[in-house]
C-alpha cells in the first residue's frame, strides 16, 4: 500500500514538473481495496480495471517499471506507450478508460472460464460513478441468469469526478445489485486486514461456482479526480486523511518496521523513476 | 439453397468444427430459432454454446468481447440492424480498441451479424441500413452478405483471422437462392472473381465483356441483387451495357477491382440502401476521383436513399429507399 501511495504521489509530482504527458487518476486513499482483493487471486484469474487502475495493477503484478514507462510513453511500457495511464494489459490484467463497458467484458471472460470448466475467477473493479451506466445492469442480469464466475468490486469513493453520490444515485446502492438476486457484501472500511478477510470469502464463494457476487466497499478518494480538479469541501477531505488505509494499518506496525518499509519503498521507487527516465 | 439456410449450415459447420465458436443473440434458441430463422436447430445441437439472451445489445456485444479476449470465437446476432446503435460503445471503445491499444498483447475477434435493410414495411426503426456509421471505424472490417459470395468462404475467413467484423445481412436476401459464379457465369451474366491478396473476392458481373461496357456499377448486398437484374434487363432490352462490381468487404475497401473496371468504362455509379450523404458511395467517389481523375468521363454518381426516416407505408417507403427504378435511371444517365 505504501508503494502504491508513493508511486502515485510521484506521478502527480512528475506531472507538475512537466515530465508526463496526458492525464492520470490516482487511487490515493483506496489502496486497501486493491491489495485486499488481488492477494486472493491466483494464476488463471483475471482482473478488469478502469481509469483508476494503477493500484490494481501494481498490487496484481508489482511491475512498477513497466507501468511507469507506460505512463511516460516509453517503448518499454507495458503497452509500448499506446495505452498510457488508463489502458493497461498484462497477463491476467486489463483496463479500459470508458465507464461501464468493462463489466460485460469481464463477464465474457467469466463465461469463457465457465465453458472451459475451470475454477478461475473474473474480477471487475468499478466505482460509484459507473452505476450510472445501463450496460452494468444488462450484465448483472445475464451474469446472474448464467451463474457466471464474476466478482464485481464496486469501490464507492463517494464522488464521481466532481459530483457527490447524493446527486448521482437514487435509491440504495446495494439494492441495485440485490435486485438481480446477486449476493452483495457491503463494507465501509479502509482497513486492509478487514477487507482482505471479506474479499477472500467473496472470491472463494465465486470460485465455488455459485454465480456472480458483488463486493461493495465504501471508501474515499483523497486526491482530485485526475489532476488539480478538486472542488470538494476541505474539511471533508481532511477528516478522511485521519482514517486512510496507511494510517489504519500503520498503527499495527512498530516504528522500526515502518521506517524500514518507508526506506525500502523510497529506494525502490527512486530506482524505478531513474530507470524509466533513462529509457528511450 | 436459400441464403438463410446456407447461413444456418455455415454456422452449424463452424460450431461443429471449432469448440471456441459461441453464438449469442436475442430469441436465437429453438424452437423459435431467431427472428429470421438463421439459427434454427443450433441451440438443440449445441446447447452450451448457442445462448438466447435478454434484450441487452450492449451486454451481448460486451460479453462477446470478453469471450474473444479469452480466446473464444463469439458470433453475436443483432435481430434488427437498427439496434446496432446499442452496441456502438462496445464496437468503438472496446472491441476495436483492444488489440492496438494493448500493443498486440490481446486480440478481440468478435463477429457481429446484423439483419439490415428495408422494403418490408417495418418502418423507421426496423428497416435501416446503418452500416455507414461503422465504415471507417479503425480496426473494424465491415462485410456485406450477397448472393454471389458463399457464406462458408466468408466465415472461414472471419474465423481464421483475429480482427473484429460486422457482417450485414440484408433481410430480403434470406429467402433468395444463393447464385455463386459457376463456369464463369451467374445465370446469363459473365462472372469473374477479382481479389487482391488477403482480401475476400469481389465479384464482377456483366452481360458482355467489360471492354464493351460503358458504365461500372458498384453495389453490395440486396442492392447488388437489384443492380444485377437491372444491368441484365438493360443489356437485353436496350443494349446499354454495364459492369456490376460486388465486393464482400465494404470497409476497408479493396479498391483494385473497382479501379480495373472504371479504368475501362470511365464511368462509375455507386448504389447503397443507406441514407444519402457521408456514405460508402461518397467515399468511393472521393477515392476513385483521386485515383482515376484523368480517366473519368463524368463525375461519379452516388445513388442512396433519401436522408429521412423510412416510412411504414409501402408506397411512401418505396419513395424513400433505393430500388430498381433509381438504379436504372442512374445507369441510363451515366451511359448517355
Amino acid at each position: 500500500m505504501r508503494f502504491i501511495r508513493r508511486f502515485e504521489e510521484t506521478l502527480l509530482q512528475l506531472f507538475e514538473e512537466g515530465a508526463l504527458n496526458g492525464t492520470t487518476h490516482a487511487c490515493i486513499g483506496q489502496e486497501a481495496d486493491a491489495v485486499a482483493v488481488t492477494e486472493h487471486l491466483t494464476a488463471g484469474d483475471h482482473i478488469f480495471s478502469n481509469h483508476r487502475c494503477h493500484g490494481h495493477y501494481l498490487a496484481h503484478s508489482g511491475d512498477a517499471l513497466g507501468l511507469m514507462a507506460e505512463i511516460m510513453g516509453k517503448e518499454a511500457g507495458v503497452c509500448r506507450g499506446m495505452g498510457g495511464s488508463q489502458h493497461i494489459c498484462a497477463p491476467g490484467f486489463k483496463s479500459n478508460g470508458v465507464q461501464g463497458g468493462i463489466v460485460p467484458n469481464a463477464a465474457g471472460i467469466a463465461m469463457a472460464n465457465q465453458l472451459d470448466g475451470n475454477t478461475a475467477v473474473s474480477v471487475v473493479f468499478i466505482g460509484d460513478g459507473t452505476l450510472g451506466e445501463g450496460v452494468v445492469y444488462e450484465t448483472l442480469n445475464m451474469a446472474a441468469l448464467w451463474k457466471l464466475p464474476l466478482l464485481v468490486v464496486c469501490e464507492d469513493n463517494r464522488w464521481a469526478q466532481s459530483t457527490p453520490v447524493a446527486a448521482n444515485l437514487a435509491g440504495d446502492m446495494a439494492a441495485r445489485f440485490a435486485a438481480f438476486g446477486v449476493p452483495v457484501r457491503e463494507v465501509d472500511s479502509t482497513d486492509v486486514a478487514e477487507l482482505s478477510t471479506i474479499a477472500g470469502e467473496e472470491i472463494a464463494a465465486v470460485r465455488s461456482g455459485d454465480g456472480p457476487r458483488v463486493l461493495l466497499i465504501h471508501t474515499y478518494r483523497l486526491c482530485h479526480h485526475s489532476k488539480s480538479d478538486d472542488e470538494r469541501p476541505q474539511e471533508e477531505i481532511d477528516a478522511h486523511w485521519l482514517v486512510e488505509p496507511l494510517v489504519v494499518h500503520g498503527r499495527r506496525l512498530d516504528d522500526i518496521d515502518r521506517l524500514r518499509i518507508d526506506d525500502e519503498v523510497e529506494t525502490a521507487l527512486s530506482e524505478v523513476v531513474a530507470t524509466a527516465r533513462a529509457l528511450a | 439453397m436459400i441464403f438463410a439456410k446456407e447461413l444456418n449450415d455455415t454456422l452449424r459447420g463452424a460450431l461443429g468444427d471449432d469448440r471456441r465458436v459461441v453464438l449469442l443473440g436475442e430469441d436465437i434458441a429453438d424452437p423459435y430459432g431467431g427472428a429470421f430463422k438463421v439459427t434454427r436447430g443450433l441451440s438443440t445441437a449445441f446447447p452450451q454454446r448457442v445462448r438466447t439472451t435478454p434484450i441487452s445489445e450492449g451486454a451481448i456485444a460486451g460479453i462477446s468481447a470478453g469471450l474473444a479476449l479469452a480466446g473464444y470465437r463469439p458470433i453475436a446476432e443483432v435481430m434488427f440492424g437498427d439496434f446496432l446503435t446499442l452496441m456502438f460503445d462496445q464496437v468503438v471503445n472496446h472491441i476495436t480498441k483492444y488489440q492496438a491499444m494493448y500493443a498486440e498483447q490481446a486480440t478481440c475477434p468478435v463477429i457481429i451479424r446484423a439483419a439490415t435493410g428495408g422494403h418490408r414495411g417495418y418502418g423507421p426503426t426496423h428497416s435501416q441500413s446503418l452500416e455507414k456509421h461503422f465504415l471507417g471505424v479503425p480496426h473494424l472490417r465491415v462485410v456485406a452478405a450477397s448472393l454471389y459470395h458463399d457464406p462458408r468462404t466468408v466465415f472461414t475467413d472471419f474465423l481464421s483471422r483475429d480482427e473484429p467484423v460486422l457482417y450485414v445481412e440484408h433481410k430480403l436476401l434470406y429467402p433468395q437462392h444463393v447464385t455463386l459464379p459457376v463456369n464463369g457465369r451467374v445465370g446469363d451474366l459473365i462472372a469473374s472473381s477479382d481479389a487482391s491478396p488477403g482480401m475476400l473476392p469481389t465479384i464482377r458481373l456483366s452481360a458482355v465483356p467489360v471492354e464493351d461496357c460503358s458504365v461500372s456499377v458498384l453495389a453490395y448486398g440486396y442492392q447488388a441483387m437489384l443492380a444485377a437484374q437491372v444491368i441484365e434487363r438493360l443489356a437485353v432490352e436496350e443494349e446499354i451495357f454495364a459492369e456490376l462490381i460486388v465486393p464482400a468487404q465494404i470497409a476497408p475497401m479493396d479498391w483494385a477491382p473497382v479501379e480495373r473496371s472504371v479504368s475501362v468504362t470511365g464511368r462509375l455509379v455507386t448504389v447503397e440502401e443507406g441514407a444519402d450523404g457521408w456514405s460508402w458511395g461518397s467515399e468511393a467517389a472521393s477515392v476513385i476521383s483521386r485515383r482515376l481523375f484523368g480517366r473519368l468521363g463524368r463525375p461519379v454518381d452516388v445513388v442512396a436513399s433519401e436522408p429521412t426516416i423510412i416510412p411504414s407505408s409501402k408506397t411512401k417507403e418505396a419513395d424513400v429507399l433505393v430500388g430498381s427504378a433509381r438504379i436504372e435511371a442512374a445507369i441510363r444517365a451515366a451511359a448517355a
